[in-house]
């Protein structure tokens, strides 16, 4: 069905990410040697936030990117995840990790749900059920008794990481965040280049076939789907532990709507992307937070401008320039 | 008091038109988004904006150059048509050759752009529009208490739905427009001017949209974000009518929008659920949607 992430580029690719090549281990290696040392100039939780939403961007791309479904229904999981793992940290008194491990449980949980009723339609469809169900997530925690409403799971404690690390310790968190994020990445990198992955891929390109070759499509969706959810879970919970707060901003369509964004901004179908796409949308909130200005009319701008002129993405657009082909990037299509 | 199924038939009559009330705009929202993604394969995310523009224009001809409900209910439609034909022609079109989603994303920030500019200048809080003094006051019906300008909402909601029915099966223009949703390659061979009837299609359903928000402005506040969770529940009223058939969209508009009024009556915890849960009732068992053709 889907050619979402179908470049237009004609140019023959290599053989898409099962080699890294050297270059890309460099540039790779680079980036983490700059998020180690990155607190050193910037405020962390900034940048905690950063990883966070990245980490989010990369779950959801897994979707779009590499299934060609759509999913408009993120939230649910990232925002899911963020209120479980804030009520069992504050509520029950659990250990971060246990914590943040629930919050993956659950979102899981929540990704099975949704994706057994919206796989069964393809395209725009899924992408309305998703959001329809993802609204009707949100107002079941406008009303359920353990998010508290409108005022959200506030003060929850970071505790100590183990029962060891103490997490108040915002140097502490960041290694932790960043320890999560480079563990989430590790986990999709692997999935996507997993026998798993490559059917995944298949169905993208072409599902009728893939029935055809005896996959049962419905049943890899529908795995794609709840990794997607279990990881975006991830994110969420450690956002909760990092603002020490679960809100029902994370479960509302906007949400839902920025991670497209980032996505797309960064590029779909890039491992890559979705981070870079996500270090420009925070850093733009961040920017306008001070001001008056609405997000909104940005964000609503700049999407008009990648769907018309843009549609590979920042990432995309360079692995398809002479200088990415020129240092032999996997070229994803 | 007379009772019925155990409750007070006055408060099951009211929720009984509310739910007509509501019906009526999911009815002629989602015929819009019907009438646009039969045509354009393109989900109009701005849907729930190009209603809140109706309202809006109708609220500002009022304040700036005094025109009454009835021209805006004219006007304000055709303003917004006109801006909706203008937007497919300079950038929709430009994304009907790409995969549909690109059209959902695009009319996504579209959306977002409108209802973030509107509320940047007028700012989050509803503003009242009074209904028209023909209209105003109400009649009792014996039984209950109809507010006239709710009889009105609900008669030409009615109206517009199977004038719009009758213009798509029973006229010229409407077999031109069928006959290019099922072979547009072909229409365009036999000298019809499909870009424009593309362009029109966009522009009449943005039109209906603005239609919609004009006869809400007097019943809701005029508020920049009163579209955006009103789509949401109309994309689902869509997936479980189906996009094949009009008659399709209008009947589940109607039929959603009263088991939603009938919920508040029964169980009021749920009535903001309890469409998204008939959905996903209807999915597991007839995934195409009650009228639905394509899968």
């Amino acid at each position: 069905m889907s050619h979402v992430a179908h470049s237009t580029n004609s140019k023959p690719a290599a053989e898409p990410g099962v080699k890294v090549t050297t270059s890309a281990t460099i540039f790779l290696l680079a980036g983490l040697a700059l998020l180690v040392v990155a607190p050193l100039f910037f405020y962390p939780i900034f940048l905690m936030k950063l990883l966070c939403f990245a980490l989010f961007a990369c779950a959801f791309n897994l979707l779009l990117g590499y299934t060609g479904l759509l999913s408009f229904g993120h939230a649910t999981f990232f925002g899911g995840a963020a209120y479980f793992t804030a009520h069992a940290v504050k509520v029950w008194g659990w250990t971060p990790e246990l914590g943040i491990l629930l919050g993956v449980a659950g979102a899981a949980g929540l990704g099975v749900v949704m994706g057994f009723v919206a796989i069964r339609r393809q395209g725009i469809y899924f992408a309305m059920i998703t959001l329809a169900l993802s609204q009707m997530f949100f107002f079941f925690c406008l009303q359920a008794g353990f998010t508290q409403g409108e005022d959200g799971i506030q003060q929850v404690p970071r505790g100590h990481l183990f029962g060891v690390i103490d997490l108040s310790v915002s140097t502490n968190m960041y290694y932790f965040v960043l320890s999560v994020f480079v563990i989430g990445l590790l986990l999709i990198w692997r999935f996507i280049n997993s026998p798993f992955g490559m059917i995944l891929k298949s169905i993208r390109e072409n599902e009728a076939r893939a029935t055809s070759l005896g996959y049962s499509v419905a049943r890899y969706k529908l795995g794609a789907f709840v990794m997607s959810a279990a990881l975006a879970g991830l994110a969420g919970g450690v956002k909760a532990l990092v603002f020490q707060f679960a809100t029902l901003t994370d479960v509302a369509w906007q949400m839902s709507g920025e991670v497209i964004l980032m996505t797309l901004l960064g590029g779909i179908g890039t491992l890559i992307g979705p981070i870079f796409g996500a270090g420009l949308v925070v850093t733009l909130q961040n920017y306008l937070a001070t001001s008056d200005f609405p997000v909104t009319i940005i964000t609503g701008v700049v999407f008009m401008v990648c769907v018309l002129l843009f549609r590979r993405g920042i990432v995309g657009e360079f692995y398809a320039s002479r200088l990415g082909r020129s240092l032999s990037f996997e070229h994803r299509h | 008091m007379t009772m019925i199924f155990g409750i007070p038939i006055q408060a099951f009559l009211g929720q009984l038109l509310i739910g007509l009330i509501n019906g009526s705009f999911y009815a002629l929202l989602s015929l819009g988004l019907a009438v646009i993604f039969g045509l354009l394969r393109v989900i109009n995310f701005a849907h729930g904006a190009q209603y809140m523009l109706g309202a809006f224009v109708a609220l500002l001809l009022l304040q700036y150059f005094g025109i009454n409900y009835w021209l805006a209910l004219f006007l304000a439609p055709l303003i917004i048509g006109l801006l909706g034909a203008l937007i497919e022609r300079s950038m929709l079109s430009r994304l009907y050759k790409l995969d549909h989603l690109y059209g959902l994303l695009f009319t996504f920030g579209l959306a977002l752009t409108i209802e973030g500019t509107f509320r940047y200048l007028y700012g989050a809080a509803g503003q009242p529009y009074s209904v028209p003094t023909a209209l105003a006051g109400g009649t009792n019906l014996g039984f209950m208490f109809l507010p006239i300008y709710r009889g009105w909402v609900v008669v030409i909601s009615l109206i517009a739905c199977i004038g719009t029915w009758l213009l798509i099966e029973k006229t010229k223009l409407g077999s031109y427009l069928r006959a290019a949703t099922e072979n547009a390659v072909l229409v365009q061979a036999f000298g019809v001017n499909v870009p424009l009837l593309l362009t029109f299609t966009y522009g009449f359903g943005a039109a209906l949209a603005a239609f919609a928000g004009v006869l809400a402005a007097p019943i809701y506040q005029v508020s920049p974000l009163m579209g955006s969770n009103l789509i949401i529940v109309v994309f689902a009223v869509v997936v479980v009518g189906g996009m094949g058939s009009i008659m399709g969209a209008i009947i589940t508009g109607y039929m959603l929008g009263i088991a939603e009024g009938l919920t508040k009556v029964f169980y009021p915890e749920a009535s903001n659920i309890v469409i998204f849960v008939i959905m996903a009732i209807v999915l597991l068992i007839r995934p195409a949607g009650l009228f639905g053709r394509d899968a």
